[in-house]
């Protein structure tokens, strides 16, 4: 059953440029994003600072207002809920930021805070409440003796067992992971992803995965969106687009993805120039200037996604254009030749 | 690796092969905290050849950090304190030098790049000017002098070398322009050793990766040795020619990259490489059971052992020496010791020896 569709969904913010002149500029955060998210799946979000992806998040859960597009969840459109009808579904959505240390109110206990979200939206007896806090403790891997400890006295991966169990507290369709292992070391992430992976199986979560590192999002999510400057570059199974990846950027984002055998050592051919301004995007392509393959179109006009078997690709390239053999090679095989 | 072809010899520590650059032995460092003291490094061997580039892997508080400042000598005294061990560079113990020598080596000998590049720049002031000042400190020529070789450092790190790059604000910069600025600065006086303490961590995938090849042309070009301190075991494996794998304030194992990342010895590497993502769904990812100790009062023995998969009787008495499992592989651990089929006994001497065991294990 799918449980959020997100369609064309475009998000814009005015900025204020000048003291005197009131000349307004536009940011493009997020441009035509589309996609749907079953019950019980994992869908994510790829790409670098500022693609975008968090902004799509905060659409989905209300925090920004969309400039276009719709966002339905649980067959309504959210834009026109208004009153209960709101409020129910702010509750079947939530939200795991990425730095639990900010995302947790230090004065608070860990009962506190996680009978929070219970104390304001249900109507618990205290036993009741008890119970439901132990056993959401339970859940995430903490017990008794964390009760009534605060947050600084808690590691990194702790504290975001504890933002688990909160957002776990209302029995949500729906949990935005947005980074949530990126300030993590990397045997408290592999903790927390299992966590995850088991509590998604067990309670038929949904997530809406953000995040900048690729293995991870490998390892999580069945489909993907990788995002540039606000576009979508590439979207469909995660296996295809990592597998054989069809757009340039995200062949120059598994490329400079340091692979950890060394084995596979790169000839990388490594990316030139940073990510433009989302205030001025290029025209076209907003990849183009950096594009190792960029045509004279790729100036002009915007690449439609097209549907390409199990993907959506939007780029000027012809669908049987080889991005392997053109230079952009994946590593793996050059290397496995000079050893 | 094809890349580590300028220090074959590593065990030739005193066959005269390629020159011995900086050699960290035995260094042992606490700090003083209200709850106590904390035990941040403890017993620390780290050996840098010329033209080499040394990762230096571990999770947040492993003492990697630690490391790389005390080799500067950029830790406060008296909170920092060194307790015991020796920090040579070129065969020189920086251990022993007064802050007005430390001060004229920092910038011309060993140089070091930080994290967060806004924070290590003046907001104030143009970025070639800042460049400019470190070269006219260090070699007390003219500013017209010191403008041309800022330019030639600029150039070295990819970055334009005109006037506009010149006077430049560093909040004008992007986050891999300005990592670029930082290690003009630190090249720019020809320091043949640059500490690069997290160098990307702070950037986008795209930018890393146009950081971490500056690093190798650095290598490669100008013949930089290099300790990079890394969290990540990919922009090790992508980049350095050794590794050390550090745990707790100790190296558990080193040696060349692909034989530790590939064939690891030690149980916490083992485990730390079967913890990462790549290629593995999230069932079958493996973990570490327990987390880091606590400094102020680690394990005794081997600070693994509370979390090691392999643990024996002997782990917690005894602290293991690094032994050679290979060429130029040091592991520090009973069990792999024993896997390997060394006399563990032969080769460790008695703990307060300093003497060839443990040069044997240290350096090979």
């Amino acid at each position: 059953m799918t449980l959020l569709t997100v369609d064309g969904l475009t998000v814009h913010f005015r900025i204020r440029r000048g003291l005197l002149k009131g000349s307004d500029d536009v940011v493009h955060a997020v441009d035509d994003v589309s996609f749907a998210l079953a019950q019980g799946e994992t869908f994510a979000l790829v790409g670098e600072s500022g693609c975008g992806k968090s902004t799509v998040a905060r659409a989905v859960l209300q925090l920004v207002r969309p400039t276009s597009g719709s966002i339905r969840f649980m067959d309504q459109d959210v834009a026109a809920l208004k009153g209960g009808a709101r409020r129910k579904m702010l509750r079947d959505a939530q939200v795991v930021f990425q730095d639990p240390y900010s995302s947790l109110n230090p004065r608070m206990t860990v009962h506190s805070l996680v009978a929070e979200p219970l104390r304001a939206n249900t109507k618990l007896s205290a036993r009741e409440l008890e119970d439901r806090v132990l056993s959401l403790l339970e859940m995430v891997g903490l017990g008794t003796q964390h009760l009534w400890r605060r947050p600084h006295e808690f590691s990194g991966g702790q504290c975001q067992r504890i933002a688990i169990a909160r957002a776990l507290a209302l029995d949500p369709k729906l949990v935005v992971l947005d980074e949530p292992t990126s300030a993590l070391d990397v045997s408290v992430q592999a903790r927390i992803l299992v966590l995850l992976d088991e509590l998604q199986r067990h309670l038929g979560l949904a997530y809406l995965f953000i995040a900048h590192d690729l293995a991870v999002v490998q390892s999580m999510a069945k489909s993907i969106a990788v995002m540039y400057l606000g576009q979508v570059a590439e979207q469909g199974p995660a296996a295809d687009v990592f597998g054989e990846p069809r757009h340039p950027y995200t062949v120059a984002l598994l490329n400079s993805s340091p692979s950890p055998d060394p084995e596979a050592r790169a000839t990388m051919r490594v990316l030139e120039g940073d990510v433009p301004s989302a205030v001025r995007p290029p025209a076209g392509c907003r990849f183009h200037p950096r594009c190792p393959y960029r045509m004279p179109i790729c100036e002009r006009e915007y690449p439609e996604p097209q549907r390409v078997g199990s993907r959506m690709i939007a780029c000027h390239l012809p669908e049987d254009f080889d991005l392997s053999s053109a230079g952009a090679t994946i590593a793996r095989e050059v290397t496995a030749v000079a050893h | 690796m094809s890349s580590a072809t300028p220090s074959t010899h590593l065990s030739a520590r005193d066959a005269g092969a390629p020159a011995e650059l900086l050699a960290v032995h035995d260094l042992r460092l606490q700090f003083r905290s209200m709850r106590g003291l904390v035990k941040a490094l403890d017993g620390v061997d780290l050996t840098l050849h010329d033209g080499e580039i040394l990762g230096l892997v571990g999770e947040s508080g492993c003492g990697k950090t630690i490391t790389g400042l005390a080799i500067l000598g950029l830790l406060q005294r008296p909170q920092a304190e060194i307790t015991s061990g020796t920090i040579a560079y070129r065969g020189d113990d920086l251990l022993i030098k007064s802050d007005a020598q430390m001060q004229k080596l920092r910038g011309r000998d060993i140089s070091m790049v930080f994290q967060d590049p806004l924070a290590s720049l003046n907001p104030v002031f143009a970025v070639g000017k800042q460049i400019e000042d470190v070269v006219r400190l260090h070699k007390g020529i003219s500013r017209r002098e010191a403008r041309g070789v800022t330019f030639e450092a600029l150039a070295s790190v990819g970055l334009p070398a005109d006037k506009d790059t010149f006077k430049r604000y560093p909040h004008q910069f992007s986050g891999g322009m300005r990592q670029r600025v930082c290690m003009a600065m630190a090249l720019a006086c020809g320091s043949p050793l640059l500490i690069a303490d997290e160098p990307t961590t702070a950037l986008d995938v795209t930018i890393q990766a146009q950081i971490l090849n500056l690093l190798l042309k650095l290598r490669d070009e100008l013949g930089v040795a290099q300790i990079l301190i890394t969290h990540n075991v990919g922009v090790a494996a992508q980049t350095c020619d050794r590794i050390a794998v550090m745990y707790a304030g100790s190296v558990v194992e080193a040696g060349p990259v692909g034989d530790v990342l590939n064939r690891p010895r030690h149980p916490y590497t083992i485990a730390l490489y079967q913890c990462l993502p790549h290629g593995r769904t999230a069932n079958e990812l493996q973990t570490i059971p327990g987390s880091v100790p606590d400094l102020i009062d680690p394990p005794t023995g081997c600070r693994f052992h509370p979390r090691c998969s392999h643990v024996m009787e002997r782990c917690s008495a005894e602290k293991p020496r690094p032994v050679a499992v290979a060429e130029r592989h040091s592991v520090s651990c009973f069990w792999a010791a024993e896997r390997a089929g060394i006399p563990l006994d032969a080769e460790l001497p008695p703990r307060s020896d300093t003497g060839a065991g443990l040069e044997a294990g240290a350096t090979a």
